[in-house]
């Protein structure tokens, strides 16, 4: 590994670690698509900031793109509160607008500005170790690396300082108003945050790659934990994970590093999408096939439990009288009869003394509208699940 | 070339025709089936769709090498169609939520679909130039066949729209009723949302991915402001999509540098402004205006309580009194006591006024007013 590339990857590492972070409470606070917004609506900000410092790297130029990230959030905030469009209309009105300025303004100044629209959405990784920052004549290392990491100390830090504001912010926002802390400035400094972060990263991986950052890892960790400390150091690795995984995607194909590392962050979504073991779709449609079969078994020890004559109970009958087609009944009944809640006799089929006992708790359950109570009871019930 | 140059010339020069046709009708079926989007609070689903595309352009150019818009806008339409799914798929199956499904599915197509462009044009044959203009749209590179399609495709989406009429209104103001009625509720669903994505695609070469989703929204949500009924509502966002497309050619092609998607977005962003602020029902200034009479309406009512206090003390009622004693009560202008007075219910003398029997009359039943329906 060459200089230049150990320094590409630690920019990505602490560019997906910078970016996990505030996507984690975006991700939670159903607001992910504010950092669309503001990815976008930084372009005008970039612009006139570039414009007046004549550097992508500068600090001034950093804080004031983020202002208009903030300013975007403000005039969303405010189209919504007019009540003429919805919350999303309003977003997705705001940041074309703003970025169509920030387009034309580039456009009509092409000639004296550096910048392309292309660079600042896409982003070019590969370009980052060539901007040196130089004090006094020494070699301090890419520009890109102190911006970032200077973004990503100040995120920690925020981070360790109100986690416990945030956390009640961000699921109570009542509470923490009863207990004294604003949900408002919370907010706002997250979408601060955010907004500086964005820009920070545009450079180095585009504005819009910057959405995947920050979304992805926060949506991946949320398939497997429901613990907000958890959720954000898994974030993280997804994040660390699939930026050194996208540089070496990119590598062997000769393509666009940011590119090939949402790729990679789509791709672990992709996995722990199907395969969460609780959240996962797999798993998912296995559970609604379980209980599927299970509200069948309930249904049918029902019946079984309403009809004393024997005639009700004979095995075709019932394949009749509840409807079902043979396979279905067939499975019921044996799923019945492993967990030995039935017992069948000369093809009758009657209820054992622990079918019973089930069946008249699932009743009363039922008649008092506590439905909910039947799943935890069925763990000590059944042998073998559906 | 100025403005009037460019309406000059529009009906002669064959570009210019070309495009400011495309536009127009782009404008046109984008606001139509962005209504039904931004009535469907799926207004952010345009944005994802647009953005889901790229990949599927790529991979169409990967696949068959070829370059006409017909083959690439179909690999954009396979895509945005497996991204809509996507997103439907985790909204409904996981407990994430559909802003993040759309955040996600968005920046995670656009950058696979950056992937393959860029290795695209890493590859030895020269053939690939022209793909970028799918991310921010090059109107100009419009031509007659390109319109053709975009003409036909929005005649066919007319006619479905048509047919399906009052399928796609019941189920968008209330969709568990339309499944009691026995309407196949899944079927007008996935119609309307696959007709948006074919919108979505359709503009994908004109204004790119990018803006995509603002010529759908804006449209549609200045034509919201207008008016509470949707046949109404589809053909004015037609009519407000056109237009920007016209203008927004119009003005690009009139100026150097400047691309036509975002001056588009532009002009239909200052069509929302205008009926945000002068809607005669919904907008904020006719608001404010409503608030304001309210306001004054409020106060003179409680002037005229005022003085309905004092002359309940009398035993005529249109005994003169002094303005001055009504300085002790802040709700009195000059202009409010004229008003009372133009009203009929005072009489004023110099430095006095006097209640008129009408004007007693109605402070007497202020608050024992009935409903104004009535």
């Amino acid at each position: 590994m060459s200089n230049p590339q150990i320094e590409i990857q630690l920019i990505a590492a602490i560019v997906a670690i910078a970016c996990a972070i505030p996507g984690v409470f975006l991700v939670l606070r159903k607001m992910a698509l504010i950092s669309d917004a503001i990815s976008h609506s930084i372009l005008p900000g970039i612009v006139i900031g570039f414009f007046i410092t004549q550097d992508l790297n500068s600090p001034l130029l950093i804080l004031l793109a983020a202002l208009t990230g903030v300013i975007t959030v403000v005039m969303v905030e405010f189209i919504q509160k007019t009540g003429l469009v919805k919350e999303d209309t309003a977003i997705g009105l705001v940041f074309p607008v703003l970025f169509s300025i920030g387009v034309i303004l580039i456009a009509k100044n092409a000639n004296d500005v550096h910048l392309d629209v292309d660079a600042v959405l896409l982003g070019e990784l590969a370009f980052a170790p060539f901007d040196r920052l130089m004090v006094g004549g020494a070699d301090w290392g890419p520009k890109s690396l102190w911006v970032m990491g200077s973004i990503l100390f100040i995120t920690i830090s925020l981070l360790i300082l109100f986690f416990k504001e945030l956390k009640v912010t961000t699921f109570d926002a009542g509470l923490s108003s009863v207990l004294g802390i604003s949900p408002v400035v919370m907010h706002y400094g997250l979408m601060s945050v955010s907004s500086v972060t964005v820009v920070g990263a545009f450079d180095a991986v585009g504005a819009i790659l910057v959405v995947a950052l920050m979304i992805a890892p926060a949506a991946t960790a949320y398939l497997l934990t429901e613990d907000l400390k958890k959720m954000i150091w898994l974030s993280i690795l997804f994040g660390v994970f699939s930026a050194i995984s996208g540089y070496w995607v990119a590598n062997i194909l000769d393509a666009s590093i940011s590119g090939s590392i949402a790729t990679t962050l789509g791709v672990v979504f992709l996995l722990v999408y199907l395969f969460a073991p609780k959240k996962g779709l797999i798993s998912v449609l296995y559970r609604q096939k379980q209980q599927r079969i299970e509200v069948s078994l309930i249904t049918f020890l029902l019946h079984l439990n309403r009809h004393e004559e024997e005639s009700e109970r004979h095995i075709n009958h019932l394949q009749e009288h509840i409807n079902w087609r043979a396979v279905r009944a067939r499975s019921v009944l044996d799923l019945a009869e492993k967990n030995n809640l039935v017992e069948i006799e000369n093809q009758v089929v009657s209820l054992t003394e622990k079918g019973l006992a089930f069946t008249e708790k699932s009743l009363e359950y039922i008649i008092n509208n506590k439905d909910e109570k039947i799943e935890p009871m069925k763990e000590d019930f059944f042998l073998f699940r559906g | 070339m100025n403005i009037q140059e460019y309406f000059e010339l529009v009906w002669t020069d064959y570009t210019l025709r070309t495009i400011t046709l495309g536009t127009a009708v782009l404008g046109a079926i984008c606001g139509m089936l962005g209504s039904f989007a931004v009535l469907r609070k799926q207004s952010l689903l345009g944005d994802a769709i647009s953005h889901a595309a790229l990949p599927g352009i790529a991979l169409a150019f990967l696949i068959t090498g070829a370059k006409d818009s017909g083959t690439l806008l179909l690999g954009a339409l396979v895509s945005g169609v497996i991204g809509t799914f996507w997103i439907r798929g985790i909204t409904t199956k996981t407990h994430l939520k559909s802003d993040t499904a759309l955040g996600l599915i968005l920046s995670i197509f656009f950058g696979f679909g950056m992937l393959l462009l860029t290795f695209i044009q890493k590859q030895p044959n020269a053939n690939q130039a022209g793909l970028d203009k799918y991310l921010f749209g090059q109107a100009a590179t419009l031509m007659e066949s390109d319109v053709r399609l975009m003409i036909i495709v929005t005649g066919i989406s007319l006619f479905v729209m048509v047919l399906f009429w009052k399928e796609f209104k019941i189920l968008l103001f209330d969709a568990d009723y339309t499944k009691t009625l026995g309407f196949n509720t899944k079927f007008i669903d996935v119609l309307i949302t696959f007709l948006i994505v074919l919108a979505i695609v359709l503009g994908l070469q004109t204004v790119g991915v990018v803006l995509m989703s603002a010529i759908l929204l804006a449209p549609a949500a200045a034509a919201r402001q207008w008016t509470n009924n949707l046949g109404t509502m589809v053909l004015l966002a037609a009519v407000f999509g056109a237009l920007s497309g016209v203008f927004g050619t119009a003005i690009s092609a009139s100026q150097n540098n400047l691309s036509t998607g975002p001056v588009i977005v532009l002009v239909a962003g200052v069509f929302v402004l205008f009926s945000f602020i002068f809607s005669h029902k919904r907008g904020l200034l006719f608001r404010e205006i409503r608030f304001r009479k309210n306001r004054t309406d409020l106060k003179l009512m409680k002037t005229l309580q005022f003085m309905y206090g004092i002359a309940q003390e009398h035993e005529n009622i249109s005994h003169p009194h002094a303005i001055r004693i009504l300085n002790n009560f802040y709700g009195f202008t000059k202009g409010s006591l004229k008003k009372l007075e133009n009203e009929g219910w005072i009489a004023i003398d110099g430095q006095q006024w006097a209640m008129t029997p009408k004007g007693y009359k109605q402070a007497q039943e202020m608050y024992n007013q009935k409903p104004i329906n009535e």
